[in-house]
């Protein structure tokens, strides 16, 4: 029962559980493989319902065991109906998947949870990873929690806060002097040096099927059905990559009926090499030099991307980009209708939906799930100097009145 | 002259475990044809039949993805070091 070993996406030469992460014949990625020992959906709701209010509930799908000493609960985040927001963009089953409820705030902690737990599995000492920001946070804050050594690099230019919420997990703290894909390069060159656990190349097998979590839940959450479209914030590609194959394994353990998904992925403009090859119909994703208000999404060279174009085409879906002022109008209207502060990559999530929505892409009656997937408050950068500053006052009541009551409107 | 090349894992076996290659300069084309020759199959796990880099793997020169130099005319100065590195990692 569960994982039992690894396959190449690409040429399916089967591997041992261990610690590679890609095909020794052919370069492609590896996946991990399950044994579901013949249970039907039945048995597997009933396991998933009695099990933890976390990713752990997908115990069954996952290529680790939870470690309870190092638990901290990621997942499980809430799946919120948006009335405001879908009556503004004419959307009458508009569902928001609100990640930033996570315990560094970001999803990040989904595929980080199962990468450390694969990391004790392999007995490595040192977790690491190559981060645009949030993961570097995840990372850190998991291995305080196992006790193992975190070094986590990032490229120089984040949001102060991401770099803050990091540092004070105490990790060797790394600033490469270049964008995240030279950082991302570096990890790769020191994974064939030194025996780390780096959760984004060698541990990426299991690692990102972490992320196949953010689609169980929706569907457990819809009531174990599949939503008719997901749009999803698209840097690496890897998250897309991991909803749509959640989805897939849900239908094919009966748990779900069968159903399209379209996938529909959201970059930004400034960094959207997957939505340049999907409008110029190309299979081939020429790598940009990333210029973004969206930093998590800046990846211009994004491993996944071809087949995130593969996806969107077959179930329907589309792949958009949006500029970094309509990111921050999203982001502004999420807040402004939905009580939600979403990072940029959300808002661009959000610019897409809109994007689409108006175009008439998107039908109405559709069911519609949106993935929030971080927080705000790591990237006050991007809305600060949009905003109107608070209206400053004397502490009296004809001061009140005077400056106060006419704004309000009432 | 020497170009130095560094070799990936899924490569080494071919290499006879070297992770590092020193070749002789020209271009990136040049160095792989060399490579080729002493390893004989290392050229075909990077470039397709048509004379592309495959699209599992990412070449960089001096650090930088050859995809914003000149591709496999990309030209090699003493010293110049070449990164074979997969393409599935990152994210």
């Amino acid at each position: 029962m569960g994982a039992t070993g690894l396959v190449c996406r690409e040429c399916g030469r089967r591997y041992a559980l261990d610690p590679i992460f890609v095909c020794d014949a052919c370069f492609g990625p590896l996946e991990v493989q399950y044994d579901h020992g013949g249970l039907n959906g039945d048995a597997l709701r009933t396991r998933i319902t009695s099990g933890p209010a976390s990713i752990w509930r997908y115990q069954d799908f996952l290529p680790a065991e939870r470690v309870p000493a190092w638990d901290l609960a990621p997942g499980y985040t809430p799946l919120v109906r948006a009335e405001r927001l879908g009556r503004t963009l004419g959307l009458n089953h508009l569902y928001l998947k609100n990640d930033t409820r996570n315990p560094t705030w970001s999803f990040k902690d989904r595929v980080v949870a199962v990468a450390v737990a694969a990391a004790r599995n392999f007995e490595y000492s040192v977790l690491s990873c190559a981060s645009t920001g949030n993961l570097a946070n995840a990372v850190a804050a998991h291995a305080a929690k196992a006790g193992l050594r975190a070094v986590v690099f990032i490229p120089t230019g984040l949001e102060r806060a991401k770099v803050v919420a990091t540092a004070v997990y105490r990790p060797t703290f790394v600033e490469v002097e270049g964008t995240y894909d030279d950082v991302n390069r570096l990890c790769l060159e020191i994974g064939e040096e030194h025996r780390w656990a780096i959760a984004n190349v060698n541990m990426r097998p299991y690692y990102s099927e972490g992320a196949k979590t953010l689609a169980f839940e929706v569907a457990e959450q819809l009531g174990w059905r599949a939503p008719d479209r997901v749009v999803v914030p698209v840097g690496s590609g890897n998250m897309f990559v991991k909803i749509h194959k959640g989805f897939e394994e849900f239908q094919r353990a009966g748990l779900v009926a069968p159903h399209t998904v379209r996938m529909t992925a959201a970059q930004a403009e400034g960094c959207g090499p997957v939505a340049t090859a999907y409008r110029a119909g190309t299979d081939t994703v020429a790598p940009v030099i990333p210029s973004t208000v969206a930093k998590s999404l800046a990846i211009g060279n994004p491993a996944d991307g071809p087949y995130v174009l593969d996806i969107a085409r077959r179930t329907g879906g589309a792949v958009e980009a949006v500029s970094d002022g309509e990111v921050v109008d999203a982001i502004k209207l999420l807040a402004e209708t939905e009580g939600l502060f979403t990072e940029p990559a959300g808002g661009v999530a959000i610019g897409v939906l809109r994007k689409l929505a108006s175009a008439g892409t998107i039908d109405p009656d559709e069911t519609v799930v949106v993935y929030i997937t971080g927080i705000g408050l790591k990237a006050l950068e991007a809305v600060e100097s949009e905003l109107p500053a608070a209206v400053r006052i004397k502490p009296t009541l004809a001061s009140f009145e005077e400056r106060v009551l006419q704004l309000a409107g009432a | 002259m020497a170009i130095h090349v560094r070799i990936p894992t899924p490569l080494r076996q071919l290499t006879n475990g070297a992770r590092l290659v020193d070749v002789g300069g020209g271009d990136l084309s040049q160095a792989i044809d060399e490579l080729d020759r002493r390893f004989p199959g290392i050229r075909a796990r990077l470039i397709d039949e048509h004379g592309e880099v495959l699209r599992f793997v990412n070449i960089f020169v001096n650090e930088r993805d050859i995809r914003f130099l000149g591709g496999l005319r990309t030209p090699l100065a003493d010293g110049a070091e070449v990164s074979i590195v997969p393409a599935m990692a990152g994210g």
